[in-house]
């Protein structure tokens, strides 16, 4: 007999929630297990934020069950709070206080908090630790919120849109956050529009689309099933594209120039054909930038189940 | 409950509270004004020998009004359109630690009104009477009537309205509390509308409190059921999100 798997840090059984005629969330399950990266994929309206919120204990679902380091969120919340932490889509933050203020505050209400300083230094806010809330950037604010999110050194972090609005400089330090809670096996439930964050970040995602759940595996696994019929390429712009479809053996409107320096052939990425195509810029001394063939990326993945089922 | 957690979140609001002027200048500088200006202008005449006598019980209510009501109601209205109170629900602080740090930061600045009122007051000719103490409960009955009122609109109404509810609400408290004139300068049919309201109530038991004279049973009436009656309708209509 195998071993029983440890426990999930997350569970969610049959969750469903409604608001009026509105089925937020409708029949959805899924586990995360400890230490996990897990995301939640969704157009608008996915109910995404309303599983988060449930999971929180802000909400109670009509019908279905959900468990937290196996604790209920709304019975057992005096238990359950020491050991999350949240970071809302917006908002959450005294706009009067400034950010080593704040912090010092939320270190307050956990037994074994982290040092204020140190983590405003590790979201790169040093700098602004004495500027009021309302006067930080919209960037600068999630930093924060996400800090706050930190401090009480949970087990389970909720992640609402975690970059949203922020500059690559900001994106890439709440990554390499990110990266440091799996390292220390904290387990991380994010929502996100950014296919490349999920990929990045996440070890496994689903896909809800109108409550339900659509797809859910590791970004690998989603990406591989779907065998793309088309080669992408990048090189300099301005390419005879009719000259390229001949080499390839297909006709001259098959390889089109999406965006400048972007190149499509609408045909599977055999080897012979990669091959030809790799002649074909050998002889026009062409470089090549980038190469995809086989595999769709993620936001391909997406907007594919989103559309379907949509129709 | 968590003291440390309680301690931090009482200093937090108190300092946002000393942070706002516009709430410094409502629950401070609107009543020492008051005080100083109705007892230096003759500009109102009372049964007391001498106006402060009057406008000390008055301007003791009138702060009251202003740090239970409007500034405790004016913070929590805009901590819930900011999303704060929905945080706060997520951390071990619970809701009743946040209502026990809110009713202790009230409960600070009231201290620091009425020492400077009475500050303010003996140095214009008020004599501490011994009815100070019997006061001080009337005061905090009134404080629970008041931040119940407060709370009711925080917790119903959009930040922007509730903003200009309380002060609105204040204001007509103000000119219908007896507190810096007579309540019977105002016409009767409005006099009688006015004794229904906290504001008169809570300035009438401390002034008789004060000065020593018949006490107004029917005013302590009034208070205790809007002490009873604004906490119960806010527990009620409450919502933590607008």
């Amino acid at each position: 007999m195998p071993a029983a798997a440890p426990d999930p840090a997350i569970s969610v059984v049959g969750l469903a929630k409604h608001y009026g005629a509105t089925h937020a969330v409708d029949g959805l399950a899924f586990d995360v297990a400890c230490g996990e990266v897990f995301g939640l994929l969704g157009p608008n309206g996915a109910g995404k934020t309303t599983t988060v919120e449930i999971l929180e204990g802000y909400r109670t679902p009509d019908l279905g069950t959900v468990r937290v380091l196996g604790l209920d969120p709304v019975r057992d919340a005096p238990a359950l709070r020491p050991r999350i932490g949240v970071m809302l889509q917006e908002g959450g933050l005294y706009p009067g206080l400034k950010p080593l203020e704040l912090l010092r505050l939320f270190a307050a209400y956990y037994d074994d908090a982290e040092k204020p300083e140190v983590l405003l230094d590790s979201v790169g806010l040093r700098d602004a630790a004495g500027t009021a809330v309302r006067r930080l950037s919209g960037g600068q604010v999630q930093r924060l919120s996400l800090a706050c999110a930190l401090i009480g050194r949970p087990e389970v972090v909720f992640l609402d849109e975690p970059t949203a609005g922020m500059d690559p400089h900001a994106r890439a330090t709440t990554w390499q956050l990110v990266r440091e809670l799996r390292d220390r096996g904290v387990t991380v439930l994010l929502t996100t529009h950014a296919m490349d964050e999920a990929e990045q970040l996440c070890d496994r995602v689903a896909i809800i689309n109108g409550g339900k759940l659509a797809a859910l595996g590791s970004p690998a696994e989603l990406t591989q099933h779907v065998v793309s019929d088309e080669i992408w390429f990048a090189a300099a712009p301005g390419l005879d594209v009719a000259a390229i479809g001949r080499a390839l053996g297909l006709g001259e409107t098959d390889v089109v120039e999406d965006r400048a320096g972007d190149y499509v052939v609408r045909a599977a990425g055999t080897p012979e054909r990669i091959a030809d195509l790799a002649c074909f810029l050998r002889d026009a001394n062409v470089t090549l930038g980038a190469l995809q063939a086989g595999r769709r990326s993620l936001e391909e993945v997406f907007l594919q189940i989103t559309a379907e089922q949509a129709r | 409950m968590r003291r440390r957690a309680v301690v931090a979140q009482t200093r937090a609001e108190t300092l946002l509270q000393l942070r706002r002027g516009e709430n410094l200048i409502v629950t401070l500088a609107i009543p020492l004004g008051i005080l100083v200006f109705f007892a230096k202008v003759d500009a109102i005449s009372t049964d007391f020998a001498h106006p402060v006598d009057f406008l000390v019980p008055g301007v003791l209510s009138l702060a009251v009004m202003a740090a239970a009501m409007v500034s405790l109601g004016i913070a929590t209205g805009f901590e819930r359109r900011y999303g704060v109170l929905k945080r706060l629900g997520t951390t071990p602080l619970s809701r009743g630690g946040l209502l026990v740090a809110k009713t202790a930061t009230v409960l600070v600045l009231e201290i620091l009104q009425i020492l400077l009122v009475v500050a303010v007051g003996v140095a214009i000719g008020w004599h501490v009477p011994a009815g100070i103490v019997p006061a001080i409960g009337l005061l905090l009955l009134g404080t629970v009537a008041f931040a119940g009122i407060g709370m009711l609109m925080a917790g119903t109404l959009r930040a922007e309205a509730n903003l200009a509810a309380a002060n609105g609400l204040f204001l007509v408290l103000l000119f219908l509390g007896g507190m810096a004139y007579p309540l019977a300068k105002l016409p009767t049919p409005l006099q009688d509308f006015a004794k229904a309201l906290p504001a008169a109530a809570l300035s009438e038991t401390v002034r008789a409190v004060l000065a020593s004279q018949a006490f107004p049973v029917g005013e302590l009436a009034v208070l205790v059921a809007w002490a009873i009656g604004a906490p119960l309708l806010a527990a009620r209509y409450f919502r933590w999100e607008e």
